[in-house]
């Protein structure tokens, strides 16, 4: 005996139409091709501009309370961090440098902009192993690290560094010489990154003084809680500061192209376009598959079958659709991630979270196509088809 | 006639209109009528006579206006919508179009018409094959109804119809689209069938070529029922 279930008609109408279900599947597949690219660029977008700021080896940030974001952080008086250090529970307090300008590419020699960031080189300010590993490098004057996840035209630049050999730029009339690289990738704020000492940094900004920094890097004890810290040292330290948790600190980056620029407004409308063009045709597809059977339901309500059961197989047809085009959805989507983070070093990765909310939506989307196409059985009425 | 027990069919004064206000235009006028247990009869007449408007109301397909109209013992006027659900299950409906459903082979259409009733899985299919047989579609089962010829579609439609075994057949032209050749073979299945099971048949036709396997021929005009005593003698040729 092949199958012990009741005939499964909504599975057999949409398997017997191919060229329908053909159709419909590219629908749904372009919808949740939308959806994946729009979401994974919007997720993308945040990021790569807090990759930066995770990697940061630090427990509590401080920050003007007027810094808007990584390349915009302004500065305070460095005197914040020497108060910071006299509370118990700070084991120490470093002050970070960062500031955007133009560099000579080094490869085409065209002024591209380039975030430049420094620290003390006595301890690494990241987590970064090749940064921990070239500190010495940054001891000598007006020698950097590059960023091998830089946006442009560097391969021969990153050819030279990785053969040990340095590569000299410019940067405000000033000869720079790269001699290390490390990786954190290419952001929508900065195209690329390079690192160096406090001291090479107040060069090149000849403008800024050291007493003015930029962030300020805390690390605590062991076992002292960051959040309560973060508290106590918002209440007891002057206003012209904000004291954030690592965390915290990545979420006012987040929080400033969510807010400040329309990308974030942008890339949720993008995918919400998609939801809206899903729907869109797979109503096209379901109400065209109700008429098509119109005089079968007919006969259907004729033989005693009720208005429940063929809502019953229009929502079953909806939700096979759902699954049956999700699949190769996913599957566009997972290589145009794959060609999107080899095109641009965004960190654009499927996330099983992403995987499920798009599923969802697909489902959702689907659900309500068929809902409206439900309206159409109503006049599936037997007595008047015959 | 041979009533023991209760009509299959019981019809009195039965009344039908189309439209609203203005426009409303009665179709049925007064129709009279009892149908025995295991009666074949025929319902011929001119086009919109209202022979397929009869059909709907015995077959649960519309509402009763006014009269009464009882199958099996159970009153349709003022029937609920359940029960006229109810209702159809137990009557067999054959249409002028097969009205197969095209994506099931002939097997899964039978089993469209099981499904209805509480009867084990297992056996619905069992039934569903050994109704198929006997319509001489044994070999045809898993053939999708764009693979079988008019006549053999028909054929499909009448084991659905009469697989659960129903005490009453409702068919409309069921030979019209039909050669004569194989409107024949389905009338023949039809009449085999229902005497098997015990059945009535209530067939509505223009086709003459089919008229002498009734017990009883009805003739309908302009909404009213001419003659209902012309039993034929033609029965069982």
């Amino acid at each position: 005996m092949k199958m012990q279930f009741k005939t499964p008609l909504a599975w057999l109408q949409v398997s017997r139409e191919r060229g329908r279900l053909m159709v419909a599947m590219a629908g749904i597949a372009f919808a949740d091709m939308l959806m994946f690219m729009q979401l994974g660029f919007r997720t993308a977008l945040y990021e790569s501009n807090t990759l930066l700021h995770r990697s940061l080896d630090a427990d509590l940030v401080l920050m003007n309370p007027q810094g808007r974001n990584i390349t915009n952080l302004t500065h305070f008086p460095r005197r914040r961090l020497y108060q910071a250090l006299s509370f118990q529970g700070v084991a120490s307090a470093e002050p970070f440098y960062a500031d955007f300008l133009d560099w000579k590419n080094p490869q085409t020699r065209i002024k591209t902009s380039i975030l430049v960031l420094g620290f003390n080189p006595e301890k690494s300010a990241f987590k970064l192993p090749e940064v921990e590993q070239n500190l010495d490098k940054l001891k000598f004057p007006d020698t950097m690290l590059f960023d091998r996840g830089s946006r442009g035209d560097y391969t021969s630049t990153l050819e030279a560094l990785d053969k040990g050999q340095p590569v000299t730029t410019e940067m405000r009339d000033r000869k720079i010489t790269i001699n290390g690289l490390f990786i954190s990738g290419a952001s929508f704020a900065a195209d690329g990154n390079v690192i160096t000492s406090d001291l090479n940094f107040l060069r090149v900004f000849d403008n800024r003084r050291s007493n003015q920094v930029s962030a300020g890097l805390i690390k605590l004890e062991p076992g002292v809680d960051p959040k309560q810290m973060a508290a106590t040292l918002q209440a007891n330290l002057p206003k012209d500061v904000r004291v954030l948790t690592l965390a915290e600190f990545a979420k006012v980056e987040e929080a400033y192209w969510a807010n400040n620029t329309p990308i974030g407004f942008i890339f949720t409308l993008g995918a919400a376009i998609g939801f809206i063009v899903g729907i869109v045709i797979v109503y096209q597809i379901l109400s065209s598959d109700v008429a098509d059977h119109l005089a079968e339901y007919a006969t259907l309500k004729a033989m005693g079958y009720r208005d429940l059961y063929l809502l019953g197989v229009v929502f079953q047809e909806a939700l096979i659709l759902a699954v049956l085009g999700f699949f190769p959805g996913f599957g566009i989507s997972y290589g145009l991630y794959a060609l999107t983070r080899g095109a641009t070093n965004l960190p654009l990765f499927m996330t099983l979270d992403r995987v499920i909310t798009v599923l969802i939506l697909t489902i959702i989307m689907c659900a309500s196509s068929g809902a409206i196409a439900t309206r159409k059985l109503r006049s599936a009425d037997p007595a008047d088809i015959f | 006639m041979n009533s023991l027990g209760q009509p299959t069919i019981a019809i009195q004064n039965l009344d039908f209109y189309y439209g609203q206000g203005n426009l409303r235009k009665q179709t049925l006028f007064d129709i009279n009528l009892e149908i025995n247990a295991g009666e074949i009869v025929i319902m011929t007449g001119p086009s919109g006579s209202g022979k397929t408007t009869l059909l709907t109301l015995i077959g649960c397909l519309r509402s009763i206006q006014t009269g009464s109209l009882k199958i099996l013992g159970q009153e349709l006027a003022g029937a609920s919508k359940e029960q006229m659900i109810q209702i159809r299950r137990y009557v067999g409906y054959i249409f002028q179009a097969h009205n197969l459903l095209k994506s099931l082979t002939a097997k899964q259409n039978v089993l469209m018409s099981l499904e209805l009733h509480s009867i084990a899985i297992a056996q619905t299919h069992q039934q569903a094959e050994t109704m198929l047989t006997e319509v001489g579609l044994a070999d045809r089962m898993d053939y999708y109804p764009a693979n079988l010829s008019g006549g053999q579609k028909q054929r499909v439609a009448i084991a659905r119809a009469l697989a659960s075994h129903p005490k009453l057949v409702l068919a409309d032209e069921p030979t019209a689209a039909l050669d004569k050749k194989s409107g024949r073979d389905v009338v023949e299945v039809m009449q085999k069938l229902a005497k098997e099971q015990g059945c009535t048949i209530l067939l509505v036709t223009h086709d003459n070529r089919i008229l002498d396997i009734a017990d009883r021929i009805l003739y309908m005009e302009d909404g009213r029922l001419a003659s209902q005593s012309g039993t034929l003698a033609l029965t069982e040729g």
